[in-house]
């Protein structure tokens, strides 16, 4: 299924300055695997050492935190929009 | 990339941005993540240069303003964005300390700042930095307390305004952002959600967002509740600083502000000072990682009527954790009930009116005082960080006249039985 990702600022040297990216999947997790396909680089910088997605990087499903649904498991439909967010400061 | 987000100032106390999470350095640009490990970043300083220039002197003939510290901030010494921030009263509180069972208890009352909370603080070292940069709009995402501080320093700066808060903020909150005429967008969702959605315009548009691009030197802003604790006690530290925690970043930073004054030679001894964590019961996932002493702070939908501090996803978070489990500290999370109580106790004891926060922080200090982890021969600091008007709400239910009388003696007679006259 088609999905888009969309690629933050930080990040689209890699994207080719791309803002989003579209990729076959059907879970989060397939997302960003098939981004790193796509786009070498973006595996390292999203997961740590041990495969975790790194504590300050924050991926969402249609606009709601994957940690408040199955985590990197999170299915996709067709259509959705994966984002990646880093964490911002409070107000 | 256009000329201002490529803009770097050079300060001379200040070496660059550094990552908190793996160490890379970067120069000072409006920039607050770092580009390898999502990161945040901070102002790097130069203490040596800075220990070399700086004295108890020097500050005390500074600005009766948190500009006396500017030794110790990310922007040069004449700030352009400033509507006298700073310097509030450190008020001894000795009834509210015997109704507690408590020693020596101070509240270092921030509700004294220009729009009446501490975020004036972050936002005058925010949009000065704005300035230098050379932006011409300012932003941010707000619980509602940086809304009012953001909007109001644009308005004096003579920079557009874009201030997201969520649609359910306190009435009083909104009234007092919009009345500086700025644009003020109310988002159907919550903090975490107006939060995401300004860093996503923030790789769009070419504004200064206090907190997202401008992080790095907005949050630097909060160490100044620190170091004017520290002069106000006659350059010496408390023994335990009880903190209201919401991203998690004020309490890391007066940590921080206290360390940063011994490294450069203010202060005699290395301060030892317990930090403890105050959040809402219906907000609490710094206090819950605490409370169950997990590694991992678990995101949570905010239900709390203390809004200011309702964010759910705390950026800084961890740091929070790590500043509290090291030096020793606590962390309570209350519920409403005890939030509105704990506004009533400080209203009654010490004539200080607190927002919500405040309540959240004084039912912590009772709470952790009854537990035992703040002890009575401690000198204890509370950071009163908003004012009551700001959410009046909280307490109009419980709050209003003790009688309503016809305007005769016998009324007041027959509802007042005063025998001492």
């Amino acid at each position: 299924m088609a999905v888009t990702v969309r690629i933050p600022t930080q990040l689209r040297s890699l994207s080719g300055d791309a803002a989003e990216v579209e990729v076959e999947a059907a879970t989060v997790a397939e997302a960003l695997k098939a981004l790193e396909a796509q786009h070498p680089g973006f595996g390292e910088r999203l997961f740590d050492e041990k495969g975790e997605l790194r504590r300050f990087v924050n991926v969402f499903v249609a606009d709601e935190d994957i940690r408040f649904m199955q985590g990197i498991d999170t299915p996709v439909d067709a259509g959705t929009t994966v984002s990646i967010v880093p964490a911002v400061a409070g107000g | 990339m256009s000329a201002v987000s490529d803009a770097t100032v050079v300060e001379p106390n200040v070496l660059g941005l550094r990552c908190r999470e793996c160490g890379r350095e970067f120069e000072v640009a409006p920039i607050y993540t770092c580009e390898w490990c999502f990161g945040p970043l901070e102002v790097a300083y130069d203490y040596e240069a800075i220990s070399r220039v700086t004295s108890r002197e020097r500050i005390a003939a500074g600005p009766a303003s948190l500009w006396r510290y500017a030794d110790l901030l990310p922007v040069g010494s004449n700030p352009s964005v400033d509507l006298g921030t700073g310097l509030t009263p450190l008020v001894r509180a000795d009834r509210l300390a015997a109704e507690l069972g408590l020693g020596e208890v101070w509240i270092k009352n921030d509700t004294r700042n220009p729009t009446n909370s501490f975020k004036d603080r972050v936002v005058t070292i925010a949009l000065s930095k704005a300035l230098e940069f050379g932006f011409k709009v300012a932003a941010c995402a707000s619980t509602g307390n940086l809304a009012n501080s953001v909007a109001a320093h644009a308005a004096h700066a003579g920079l557009r305004s874009y201030v997201f808060i969520p649609s359910n903020l306190e009435q009083g909150k909104v009234v007092t952002t919009s009345v500086y005429g700025g644009n003020v967008v109310a988002i159907e969702g919550n903090y975490d959600d107006v939060n995401r959605l300004c860093a996503e315009l923030a790789g769009i548009y070419e504004w200064a967002f206090v907190n997202v691009n401008m992080r790095p030197f907005y949050a630097e802003g909060s160490k100044t509740l620190a170091f004017e604790t520290a002069e106000q006690l006659g350059w010496q530290v408390p023994d335990h600083v009880v903190v209201p925690a919401a991203s998690g970043s004020l309490l890391t930073k007066i940590q921080k502000g206290f360390q940063e004054l011994h490294r450069v030679g203010l202060l005699d001894e290395e301060p030892n000072v317990r930090v403890s964590g105050a959040q809402a019961l219906g907000c609490s996932p710094i206090a819950t990682a605490y409370i169950e002493e997990s590694d991992t702070i678990r995101p949570v939908k905010p239900d709390t009527i203390a809004k200011s501090l309702a964010i759910g996803n705390p950026a800084d978070g961890y740091f929070a954790l790590d500043a509290v489990r090291k030096s020793g500290g606590g962390f309570a999370a209350v519920t409403d009930g005890e939030i509105v109580d704990g506004m009533e106790l400080l209203a009654r004891t010490e004539g200080i009116f607190a927002e919500t926060a405040g309540g959240v922080t004084i039912a912590t200090l009772q709470k952790l005082a009854s537990d035992g982890v703040i002890r009575a021969d401690e000198r204890v600091v509370v950071y009163i960080t908003g004012h009551g008007l700001k959410t009046i709400e909280a307490v109009a239910q419980t709050s209003g006249p003790t009688a309503t009388i016809p305007p005769s003696l016998d009324a007041f007679h027959a509802a007042f039985d005063i025998e001492d006259h």
